[in-house]
Formats: C-alpha cells, sequence, structure tokens
C-alpha cells in the first residue's frame, strides 16, 4: 500500500493517523505541504525516524525545493520526482489519499 | 498501467490541481494510460474557461486543456458539483435558461458514475485534493 499525505504534520494530524495505521513494509510519500515531515529539525522528527523502522517514506523533490527544504531532508528518505510518484502508485498495489 | 485521477480541490487553492496536472502528465509522458480525470467538489472550476490568471502565472484551466489536446486525455466534470458553482456547458446553459456557458475545451459535464466506473476500470484511482 501507497500513503500519500499532503499536510503539514504541524498543521494536521494526517500524517500521524497515517503512520500509526500504515502496515509495516508499505510506502508514505509526503507530497505538498506534507514535505516538512520528512525535514530535519522539527518536533516530528523523532515520530517520523521511529516509524521509518516499519514504514519506506518518500518526499516529492519539487515540492521540497519550491519549500526552500531540499537540504533539510531527514537521512534514510527517499526524495522523488513525479516520475517517481507514478512509479510508486504503478509498484504498490493500491493507494490511499490521507486528504 | 490504466489510472484515474480525481481532483477535489478548486484551482490555486493550495496545490492539488498542480499536483494532480504534474502527476498526469508524468503518468502519460511514461506510458501509462490515463483512463479519465473526474473533477468532484471545488475540482470543477478546474474547467471554467473564463478563468484569467495574471499574466505570469500558470493557465490552470488552458493547461489541462492542452494536455487532453494532446492525449485525447478524458476531461470529466461532475455536473452536480458544477451547477451548484456556475459551470455549464451549452446544452447545459440551455436546459437551465442561462444566458452563458463557460465549459473549457476538452473537458465534459456528466454524472458520478463516471468515478465510479474509473475506478472500477483503472488499475488505480490517486486522490488529489485539500
Amino acid at each position: 500500500m501507497l500513503h500519500i499525505v499532503n499536510k503539514s504534520p504541524y498543521e494536521r494530524n494526517s500524517l500521524e493517523s497515517c503512520l500509526r495505521m500504515a502496515s509495516k513494509g508499505s510506502a508514505v510519500l509526503l507530497i505538498e505541504d506534507g514535505v516538512y515531515g520528512a525535514t530535519k529539525g522539527g518536533s516530528f522528527e523523532g515520530k517520523i525516524q521511529a516509524a521509518m523502522a516499519d514504514v519506506k517514506v518518500y518526499v516529492l523533490g519539487p515540492d521540497l525545493s519550491a519549500r526552500g527544504m531540499a537540504d533539510r531532508v531527514l537521512d534514510g528518505v527517499s526524495v522523488v520526482d513525479y516520475g517517481g510518484f507514478v512509479d510508486l502508485v504503478a509498484e504498490h498495489s493500491n493507494c490511499q489519499s490521507w486528504l | 498501467m490504466k489510472i484515474g485521477v480525481l481532483v477535489n480541490e478548486g484551482p490555486y487553492t493550495h496545490e492539488a490541481s498542480d499536483s494532480a496536472y504534474n502527476f498526469t502528465k508524468a503518468a502519460l509522458e511514461k506510458g501509462h494510460e490515463i483512463y479519465r480525470v473526474f473533477f468532484y467538489h471545488d475540482g470543477v472550476n478546474n474547467s471554467t474557461r473564463l478563468t484569467e490568471p495574471p499574466r505570469d502565472d500558470r493557465n490552470i484551466v488552458n493547461r489541462w486543456s492542452e494536455l487532453s489536446k494532446q492525449y485525447s486525455l478524458d476531461l470529466v466534470v461532475c455536473i452536480a458539483a458544477a451547477q451548484r458553482r456556475g459551470i455549464m456547458d451549452e446544452n447545459e446553459a440551455k436546459r437551465q435558461g442561462k444566458d452563458a456557458n463557460n465549459l473549457a475545451e476538452g473537458f465534459r459535464i456528466s454524472g458520478l458514475g463516471q468515478l465510479v466506473e474509473a475506478g472500477i476500470q483503472s488499475d488505480r484511482l490517486v486522490t488529489f485534493g485539500d
């Protein structure tokens, strides 16, 4: 399962809900304001790092760059472009947007 | 692979319309089939050809129309959501007794059944919204 989260964890609890529900081995893609969830230095850092033991975290590069966050990505998070977004959708048997 | 796309947020709001467009374009460029893009809720505002953003900004509506022309993309607008927001094609305007219509090129107005069908026919359905 691919989980797609598009809001900052500092604005809504959708990423937190997603991480709570995501089963081991699934993937989480952070897009739009969701990219803040994959950055260093915030209070959410510990939670996302703990979650990375069970789920693979991806972040959309163009949305990181648009927010000036490209050099603040947490270690272990993979940066993908829109083509990579499409590949993730294709590779997983289903996807869920946490709106 | 067949992919369906659902857009639930209006243009120039947050980023869902841009994300949906960029995703759709990337999927088409990779050779996937976009079975349909369905516009629902405020997403129907992606389809008014009266949109006129400043010249240095992207034109979200025209961008969809151009992509539709290039790839024969099926862009479907939910009729009930569209009527609430003043979006109509020529037939609908006539039926409702309106003096104008505003549906952009490449879009068509239809019912929610088209979303259900896209969900059934596509291998994946990707939702963009608020």
